[in-house]
């Protein structure tokens, strides 16, 4: 064998450092040969992805909108998954909260006090949290596989939004297009600068990441979500109460994540629509991973996998390039990312291949 | 092939192996005869068990030879080991949980061997004839360490076997069980099989050994005849000092009663489990009770019963009492607020987090000791308490950061019972507490339970290990198939009649007529 890998005994902490670099580096080597294979100037190519959208404030806070709901998602998927609890619900509990939260501001339409945005917002965040705890409770109660029943009702949440949206919702004064009526201004979250759509939910998404990391590094709730995760036998040995720990990890999860989408309905939009998300709840699962379950590694994270978004969009306006081509950068992107953290725990040796020799000749003596 | 007696069955020549950070094994030569039983004596982390799987073909070595009948060969694997005949009980077990006993033994034995159930009458036969009561059946996930161990025994003697190695193999049996065992080992080598035996019980190296070697730090730090050394000479070789390697502790007769076990019965669910019945059971403050008896027989699930694990409903909360306070429905946490500690069985994965560094283990089950500050992890007195836990219990590790892992059994185990001793505990359960524990770190924990134990506290130790049972224990009683043996005071009794406990041979227990009655009057 000419390259071996050697466990090195523990984790290397420059490599936890380096490893994003490296893989950084050979994405961009990788794209460029992509791109020059297909006729295309590598430079100019990785310029209008990775550069381009990034040339002006409205840009920068483009990435923003689109980095906050991917950003909350991942950051309640991280407590969930520091409990080795699989939510792979966010998507649908980001839907539900954007249905609900929708649902609230229609009603409080002709408020004008800011109370109206609270109970929107506040709205949003229970029915995501109702929809993780319904994967709790099935988890809890019948001991049903929490991956299975929160994909599962992800399709129920969407097709509860879609009911909606065509019915009950339905903007009456709308010609009948599936879209709810604008909500009142009192509802709307406010814009944090003129230009732009950047809005408040950057405040809320800034108060989730403290909040998340005190949790996962400074709580004692925390340190009990990473020993069940770890341990699941050494948690009951001392104690915790595993039931409860599920409920909140998955009540955290689902919140957070229909705090996601009511800042999209209350926010950017500002009514109800079938294409609340463009995949924020799975994006965010990537991501959690890609920040290996670390807040600030999550802030990173999101806010590349927003850059990919963005880049890819302009791509597809600027130089023609099919949306495929891309979604194979992202592809690569996320490939090298993991594949260079096997450096961390695993040390690289090349061997010559008449190091083994001698023992050969030895045996056939 | 030639195989007269001139020529060893297997000689090591100037073996190395280098991991990571540590030299395992240095320049390492061992010569084992035909027929010869071999006894390999060394510390945790001396270097036997890398040794042991460079025989074996599991890991190679970097440098150095292995003649085996005097051929010249590299062991690629274990495959190619077992078809040399070569056999292996490991210390941690090679067992796929989720198949059964026979399924286990077919698949080590290949293919050729036939299918589960052609093999399950040989398992019987086997099982039956070294005494070893196996059921083929059974899921390993269900089975206990003793149990387990049985069917890496068992299924090594299912083969043609030229070498057996032996990692421990009596650390799970009764002294009758492990006499058979003896028997079985000689009858075997009196058929020309080697034994390579690893043990840390001195007594019984001497009692089937022929010759040892003596390992310390990778190194072979001495070759000896055990039947012409002593204890003491054997224990220097492989800890380099003797001291503390005493042998006998003061006995005490205790003072209130601390933990009182009521006519506990439990019905265990699991149909291969064991159900617990009518145990009674009275460990008094500044005493150690030492309950021993072979794994399976309801060990675990009394544990689980004392630690909280399982829980009985409110209306039997008197079944288990500390301090006359009922605790029989209370969990883990709320036992532990009242005095309550506990070091489980096994070490990683139920007493520590593997992935988790000291400190973090610390805080495990200490969280209770103002650790915590409005829900927050006070760091700091994390830390120190990690430290002085490693500190005042002699544990090898560069610092509270390492990972509970990366520690060897013997290391962590001191640090487990730091951990609780540094709680002080009124009442400390203790399984297995020197299971796979080398002599040093075992005499260690013998002087930190003594200690806890004159300094108040109640100690309850289950154990398999019957010669440190009759070493620390003050009374000393056994389980059998899930009924405890009346107690006897250790000095009373002797080795022999508690074997007869761990038999089943006992009369079940009078009805209740006194809470306080003499364990002495329950002596048949």
């Amino acid at each position: 064998m000419l390259l071996s890998l050697e466990p090195r005994g523990q984790q290397s902490r420059a490599m936890l450092w380096l490893s994003p670099l490296l893989a950084a580096v050979l994405t961009l080597l990788s794209g460029a040969l992509l791109f020059s294979l297909l006729g295309h100037d590598p430079l100019q190519t990785l310029h209008t992805l990775l550069i381009a959208p990034l040339a002006d404030w409205y840009g920068v806070s483009e990435l923003l909108v689109k980095a906050l709901p991917i950003l909350l998602c991942a950051l309640g998927l991280a407590v969930a998954y520091q409990a080795r609890i699989w939510n792979i619900g966010a998507e649908g509990q980001l839907l539900l909260g954007a249905l609900a939260g929708s649902a609230m501001a229609i009603q409080l339409i002709d408020w004008d006090s800011r109370w109206a945005l609270v109970w929107v917002v506040l709205a949003g965040v229970a029915a995501g949290a109702a929809w993780g705890g319904l994967t709790a409770w099935l988890r809890t109660q019948f001991n049903a596989n929490e991956i299975l029943t929160s994909i599962m009702l992800n399709y129920i949440a969407l097709n509860l939004l879609l009911f909606f949206v065509h019915g009950p919702l339905k903007d009456p004064a709308g010609f009948n297009f599936p879209e709810s009526a604008m909500f009142g201004d009192a509802s709307r979250l406010p814009l944090v600068s003129e230009d732009g759509r950047l809005h408040a939910g950057l405040y809320f998404a800034l108060l989730a990441l403290v909040a998340v990391w005190v949790l996962l590094h400074k709580s004692f709730l925390g340190f009990q979500i990473k020993v069940l995760g770890l341990d699941r036998r050494a948690a009951g040995f001392v104690g915790f109460r595993e039931k409860r720990l599920v409920w909140f990890a998955l009540l955290v999860s689902g919140g957070l994540a229909g705090l996601a989408g009511v800042g999209e309905v209350a926010g950017p939009i500002g009514q109800l629509v079938p294409q609340v998300s463009p995949g924020y709840g799975y994006a965010a699962i990537t991501v959690a991973f890609l920040g290996r379950l670390n807040p600030l590694g999550i802030v990173c994270a999101s806010l590349l996998m927003a850059l990919l978004y963005l880049g890819g969009e302009n791509a597809q306006m600027t130089m023609n390039l099919p949306q495929a081509i891309t979604q194979l950068f992202q592809g690569m992107m996320l490939f090298f990312l993991l594949a260079c953290d096997v450096l961390i725990l695993y040390r690289p040796r090349l061997k010559w291949k008449w190091a083994s020799l001698p023992v050969l000749k030895k045996v056939a003596a | 092939m030639s195989s007269s007696p001139s020529v060893p069955r297997l000689q090591l020549s100037g073996i190395s192996k280098r991991y990571p950070g540590c030299l395992a094994n240095d320049r390492i030569d061992l010569s084992i005869a035909p027929g010869e039983i071999h006894a390999l004596l060394g510390e945790n982390g001396a270097g036997k068990s890398t040794l042991m799987k460079i025989i074996y073909g599991v890991t190679q070595p970097d440098s150095g030879e292995i003649h085996w009948q005097g051929e010249a060969l590299k062991m690629r694997d274990p495959a190619m080991a077992r078809s040399l005949g070569v056999g292996m009980v490991f210390q941690h077990f090679s067992l796929f949980e989720t198949l059964s006993v026979a399924e286990n033994i077919a698949l080590a034995m290949g293919a050729a061997a036939g299918t589960p159930k052609q093999l399950e009458p040989k398992i019987r036969e086997v099982s039956q004839r070294y005494g070893m009561a196996l059921e083929p059946g059974r899921l390993v996930h269900n089975l206990s360490i003793g149990e387990r161990q049985r069917v890496e025994i068992v299924r090594c003697l299912m083969q043609d076997i030229k070498l057996l190695i032996l990692d421990e193999p009596t650390s799970v049996l009764t002294p009758q069980e492990a006499d058979e065992l003896f028997g079985t080992l000689r009858r075997l080598a009196a058929e020309g099989c080697s034994i390579l035996f690893i043990s840390h019980k001195l007594g019984e190296v001497r009692a089937l050994c022929q010759n040892a070697t003596v390992l310390r730090g990778g190194k072979v730090s001495g070759h000896c005849v055990p039947a012409e050394c002593s204890d003491l000479q054997l224990a220097r070789l492989m800890v380099g000092d003797a001291e503390g390697l005493e042998s006998s502790y003061p006995k005490a007769s205790g003072g209130l009663p601390r933990l009182r076990v009521d006519d506990l019965s439990w019905h265990n669910a699991d149909p291969f489990g064991c159900t617990l019945s009518q145990i009674r059971l009275e460990v008094r403050s500044g005493e150690i009770v030492g309950i021993a008896g072979v794994a399976g027989n309801g060990q675990d699930e009394l544990l689980a019963l004392l630690s909280g694990e399982t829980r009985l409903p409110r209306n039997e909360h008197a079944r288990i009492s500390l301090d006359q306070q009922p605790i029989a429905h209370l969990h883990p946490d709320a036992r532990r607020k009242l005095g309550l500690a506990f070091v489980p069985a096994e070490r990683l994965g139920h007493g520590a987090v593997p992935d988790m560094s000291l400190a973090d283990n610390a805080l495990l089950t200490a969280f209770q000791q103002g650790l915590l500050s409005k829900g927050l992890i006070q760091r700091g007195k994390v830390r120190a308490l990690a430290d002085q836990i490693i500190q005042r219990f002699a544990v090898k590790t560069p610092d509270a950061d390492a990972l509970a892992r990366s520690l060897s059994g013997g290391n962590l185990q001191k640090f487990i019972l730091g951990r609780e001793i540094l709680q002080q505990p009124k009442l400390l359960v203790a399984a297995h507490p020197t299971w796979g524990v080398d002599v040093g770190a075992a005499a260690a924990i013998h002087r930190a339970l003594i200690a806890l134990r004159d300094a108040g506290a109640a100690i309850l130790v289950i154990s398999e290990d019957l010669d440190e049972l009759f070493q620390i224990s003050d009374r000393i009683g056994a389980l059998c198939s899930g009924k405890l043996s009346p107690l006897a005071a250790t000095a009373e009794t002797e080795a022999v009649e508690v074997g007869r406990w761990m038999a089943g041979e006992f009369a079940p227990l009078p009805p209740i007529t006194s809470p306080l009655a003499a364990p002495a009057a329950h002596l048949s």
